[in-house]
């Protein structure tokens, strides 16, 4: 298909296999990555979304490299698990900061070529704690259901521009963000799980490209849970 | 009037708004007689911060439903 697609967080685990995905379909992929360098060979920008500048010149960036970007997933995220009790005001801000006010700042770059192009794809990564809820996770709970929040109302803002703004909402993956689990958390975790099993990165790479999609066309402000049910209801 | 500065302005509203350039007058409205919506116009805004270089913020922005007011805040804003 040849769309210029762009993943924040691309250097691994979700971001990594939407790459793949996106780049087996014939796409331009380009990704960003901050803390992990990648081992893939796409094309790769540093970019910590906590900087406006950083993400201009990312964009900049691939903007040089292949043009407008047509496809974004912001997927970029952080965690810092703590109970509340424990969780200081910057624990809180810093992860808001990455996964939220992050998401705000590539859309809003992203968005100046696509209502330029009058059509254009995002994809914001939440989760499914967005909706459940999660203890010790406040501050990622919090920052994954703003997401919706912030894609509902882009929706709404640039649906007549042929823009659609959805959210994927993993449950648990094989990534390094649950392989920081003890044994104990993992096994509680998915036997909360209908499917009993977690995700491969493969399967919510599959939903994200399915949203990219000319299938998708018509689909704006959902919310798509990729959880093996766990999320059921919410 | 200061004419080139008008064809400028002109141009942006004919790049960004997708109008001919025989309707961008004085008196036409944004939404009545160029069928611009408030993302036309918010697009519209910062092409024309970018062609002359100023900053518009939201709230001079009030009340400006014409081309000529627009103009008008243009070039209050570049002298």
């Amino acid at each position: 298909m040849s769309r210029v697609v762009l993943i924040t967080g691309g250097s691994k685990g979700i971001g990594l296999a939407c790459a793949q995905h996106f780049a087996n379909l014939g796409d331009k992929v380009a990704i960003t990555y901050n803390n992990t360098k990648p081992t893939s060979d796409f094309f790769a920008v540093r970019c910590d979304v906590t900087s406006q500048a950083e993400v201009d010149a990312a964009f900049a960036a691939v903007e040089e490299k292949f043009g407008t970007v047509q496809v974004l997933v912001s997927n970029a995220g952080v965690t810092k698990d703590l109970l509340l009790l424990r969780m200081n005001e910057s624990d809180f801000t810093s992860v808001i900061d990455a996964n939220l006010t992050g998401a705000y700042r590539v859309c809003k770059r992203a968005t100046q070529g696509m209502l330029r192009a009058r059509s254009g794809r995002i994809i914001l990564m939440s989760s499914v704690v967005g909706l459940l809820g999660s203890a010790g996770q406040a501050n990622y709970a919090a920052s994954k259901s703003g997401l919706v929040g912030l894609a509902r109302s882009l929706a709404r803002e640039l649906g007549s521009r042929s823009i659609t703004v959805n959210v994927v909402a993993p449950g648990p993956v094989e990534t390094d963000m649950t392989a920081a689990l003890t044994d104990e958390q993992r096994a509680k975790m998915i036997d909360a799980v209908p499917l009993g099993r977690t995700a491969t990165p493969q399967e919510i790479a599959g939903v994200v490209a399915f949203l990219a999609s000319a299938d998708a066309a018509y689909i704006t402000g959902a919310v798509i849970p990729v959880d093996g049910g766990l999320g059921m209801g919410h | 009037m200061d004419q080139q500065l008008f064809d400028r302005f002109k141009k942006c509203a004919v790049d960004v708004l997708a109008v001919d350039a025989g309707k961008v007058l004085l008196e036409a409205k944004f939404k009545e007689d160029l069928g611009s919506d408030s993302l036309d116009l918010v697009e519209f805004v910062m092409a024309l911060e970018e062609e002359f270089g100023i900053s518009v913020p939201e709230s001079d922005l009030e009340g400006v439903d014409t081309v000529g007011k627009a103009f008008d805040l243009v070039t209050s804003k570049v002298s």
